[in-house]
């Protein structure tokens, strides 16, 4: 068996300091909208041409009074992601068009162009946070439902965890948050849930099966016999995760890096957080019990 | 848990076979109308343009104050009550009038039966609300009111929008309503959408009118600009005929000057209407304005009767081309704006199909090593229903016709590694179970129950996950949450139908081995 009751109070101070540095980042350095949150103009170019470069391309765009435009590789040495925010002109995209094709002659594919115009942004933004809280209360009523209040409390700490850590560290990489980003942090709480909640079912059964042994020891055993579906599970979906990572394409590398870290965080949060809530609330037999009779 | 009747099996069997012959049907042409179906795939993986339209109504709801100000004027005007100093201002009618009169006007506007209020006895509600501001009477439109004029400039536009894309002729367009206000276009396989933006961009509003230099013309003279935004004319409010009239416009060219000309052809009434006008107005610039800039201001040399003219301007083919377009299928009742816009073009979506799937067989490959490394033979029957679980998911996608996106294909990617959980925690169970249990098929069997809570639990709240992103999220999101959702289902069956199944035959024949798992 591995002692990972050892280390509760370790890990707890590290997961409040991550918390804690998170909601700093969150608050201070804030998030790297996309243009689906903070409207704006996405293009993705591939060029025929091996000679133009990011710097070339970003010359040629900024003499067109664009406002802050961001040009950077994608993926590619030939493919190109060129950003910029709202404007009122209809018809950037061909100006855009004749402009490059007059510098580096006829050499451009538009592979892709997103416009999203400041009061569809805000909507999504909107609906997104909706999207998020709507979860985390589905999720909350239904372990409330399904679990003791201690139980439910572990959750939905380790739940916030998960979440919170996450959009940090994010936030500290300066990963852009897109539409499919928030797709992924609802995954992960499903994820995190799932993980969290199989633990739980064997804390509770162990907790009918033994009167005499304290919660700090119990919840080390249940850990201990779910652990090898814990690992297991995890490793194949980050199998899976890290085959869309490397394979599935530029669009999906945001989605699955959020993936890969929720996973990650959602695995630990189950072992070192929602676990420890029950220890620092005192669960016993009676806990379970009780409820039972009601 | 154990026992499985042969009615089930062959039940089982059945169900495996359609759904592997369904899901295949998108790789294989059948000649049967049920089989032959196949998944759609979203705009981000064939290609296309998705365009949110959105409505401007504010010169719709201003034009139509407009009017209400004329039936309000003749109206009073007929019962000699004298109305002063009329305005319309931030979408407001007011007036003013004096205080005797004032109880009078109120009710007309109050009354259920009066012809001002013509919206009443349909909708049973006032189009517009009345407010007394000291000695001065407000009028504007009421919410009822403006969201029936919303819901009926929505209804007009679609069918516009619909008429403009038709013309253009792309495959299967996708034109929804949105709100009360705006309208979805979804375009598959256009490469470049430049050429609809801009005929969609359009009102196409078309008015003739005379070029008038009278200041006491008795309808108001305005200044317009021509297309080139250079020259200006004077051109009188009286509108002559209207896009309203025309039949037909087709581009064409002239013989004559060798110019590329817009035809049209007028209904009855316009053509009896242009030929008054082009009898009395000879030798009068007549103005050919569109959305309010003139086209073009030809000298009027001979009357036309025929109802038959043409439109010159400088055309290029195209451009000749495009107006003739937007003549024949009508203006827009209000401005439309495009407010978001999603064009991938298909050598994109085909990369990103390709990416997609080798994404998934990679994935598919290292969880089925993995899992067959970490249980042998139990891994190959959990890899066995794995690949079911596969046939089954797409064939349910399929027999829907559901639209598969980039997203879509990452949540197949992670069903694929979040379903083998279900047999994890099952096997898992039965270790312990082997543990105090020396019966193999017992513990089998307490394995198997004693997981099925902690799996219903861990499926539950993916798929709370995963309706939640269904209702919320929009188009890829959708797809993905689609995905993710059904996965759940099939996960489920093929885990305990088929895996069970197999294991179950696989512990019946070797009830004596130790060490099973």
């Amino acid at each position: 068996m591995i002692p990972f009751n050892k280390y509760y109070n370790q890990f707890n101070i590290l997961s409040i300091s991550l918390v804690v540095i998170s909601l700093i980042l969150l608050t201070f350095k804030g998030l790297n909208f996309g243009i689906d949150f903070k409207g704006g103009t996405l293009i993705e170019l591939r060029a025929d041409d091996k000679k133009i470069n990011v710097s070339s391309l970003r010359d040629t765009l900024s003499q067109m009074n664009l406002g802050d435009v961001s040009v950077k590789n994608f993926g590619n040495e030939t493919d190109f992601l060129i950003k910029f925010e709202n404007n009122n002109d209809k018809n950037t995209i061909t100006k855009i068009k004749n402009n490059l094709d007059k510098s580096f002659g006829n050499n451009f594919n538009f592979r892709r162009v997103e416009n999203v115009g400041p009061k569809v942004s805000s909507e999504l933004l909107r609906s997104g946070i909706i999207a998020i809280s709507v979860a985390l209360t589905l999720m909350l009523i239904y372990i409330w439902i399904r679990f003791e209040w201690q139980f439910s409390l572990g959750a939905i700490l380790a739940l916030f965890h998960d979440v919170i850590v996450t959009l940090g560290l994010f936030s500290l990489l300066g990963l852009e948050i897109n539409l499919s980003i928030i797709a992924a942090v609802l995954t992960i709480v499903g994820y995190s849930m799932n993980d969290t909640v199989v633990i739980f079912d064997r804390v509770r059964e162990n907790l009918r099966k033994y009167s005499d042994i304290k919660i700090f020891e119990l919840t080390n055993i249940s850990i201990n016999e779910t652990l090898s579906r814990t690992l297991i599970t995890s490793i194949t979906t980050l199998l899976a995760l890290i085959s869309i990572f490397l394979f599935g394409g530029e669009i999906l590398k945001g989605f699955s890096l959020a993936m890969i870290f929720g996973v990650i965080f959602g695995t630990y949060s189950s072992i070192y957080i929602a676990n420890t809530v029950l220890v620092r609330l005192n669960v016993s037999q009676k806990t379970v019990l009780k409820e039972e009779e009601n | 848990m154990l026992y499985f009747s042969k009615l089930r099996i062959i039940f089982i069997t059945l169900i495996s076979l359609f759904f592997i012959i369904i899901a295949s049907s998108n790789l294989f042409k059948f000649n049967n109308t049920f089989l032959d179906k196949k998944i759609n795939l979203g705009l981000d993986l064939q290609g296309g343009s998705y365009l949110l339209l959105e409505i401007d109504n504010n010169p719709l709801i201003e034009q139509k104050l407009q009017n209400f100000t004329i039936t309000i004027r003749n109206h009073f005007k007929e019962k000699n009550i004298k109305l002063k100093n009329y305005k319309l201002t931030n979408q407001i009618i007011s007036f003013e009038i004096d205080e005797n009169l004032k109880q009078s006007v109120l009710d007309v506007f109050k009354d259920e039966n009066s012809p001002i209020n013509i919206y009443y006895p349909r909708f049973k509600t006032h189009e517009f609300e009345v407010f007394e501001n000291e000695n001065k009477i407000e009028v504007y439109y009421s919410k009822q009111g403006l969201v029936q004029l919303k819901t009926s400039s929505q209804d007009q536009a679609l069918e516009i929008v619909r008429r403009r894309i038709d013309e253009i002729g792309t495959n299967e367009p996708n034109i929804l309503k949105r709100g009360n206000d705006r309208i979805l276009v979804e375009l598959p396989g256009l490469d470049d959408p430049m050429r609809i933006k801009s005929l969609l961009g359009k009102t196409a509003n078309l008015t003739f009118r005379f070029v008038s230099n009278n200041n006491n013309d008795s309808f108001g003279v305005e200044k317009l600009k021509f297309e080139n935004d250079i020259e200006e004319a004077n051109v009188s409010k009286r509108i002559i005929l209207s896009g309203d009239n025309l039949l037909d416009a087709q581009p064409r060219m002239d013989s004559q000057s060798n110019e590329t000309v817009v035809t049209f052809t007028l209904d009855r009434v316009g053509a009896k209407r242009f030929g008054k006008a082009t009898s009395t107005g000879i030798g009068k610039q007549l103005a050919i304005v569109l959305d309010g800039k003139i086209i073009s201001a030809p000298v009027i040399r001979d009357t036309i009767a025929s109802g038959n003219g043409q439109i010159t301007g400088g055309f290029t083919f195209q451009t000749a081309t495009d107006l003739a377009l937007l003549l024949r299928s009508g203006a827009l009742p209000a401005p439309l704006n495009i407010i978001e816009e999603r064009t991938v073009g298909p050598d994109l979506g085909q990369d990103s199909i390709n990416a997609g799937i080798i994404a998934l067989i990679i994935g598919f490959l290292l969880v089925v090593i993995f899992i067959f490394v970490k249980y042998k033979i139990f891994g190959l029957i959990t890899n066995l229903s794995l690949i079911l679980n596969l046939f089954f998911l797409v064939g349910i996608l399929t027999i829907f016709e559901a639209t598969l996106t980039l997203p879509g294909i990452a949540g197949i990617i992670l069903t694929v590694g979040m379903a083998v959980d279900a047999n994890v925690l099952i096997f898992e169970r039965i270790k312990e179970e082997l543990k105090n249990e020396r019966n193999n098929l017992i513990a089998f069997d307490s394995g198997y129950t004693k997981s099925r809570t902690a799996i219903l639990d861990a499926n539950i709240t993916t798929l709370l996950a995963a309706i939640i992103l269904f209702f919320m999220g929009s188009g890829p999101i959708k797809g993905f949450s689609l995905t993710l959702g059904i996965g759940i289902f099939t996960t489920l069956f093929s885990v305990y139908f088929i895996a069970r199944l197999l294991t179950v035959l696989y512990v019946s024949k070797n009830k004596e081995k130790e060490g099973l798992i």
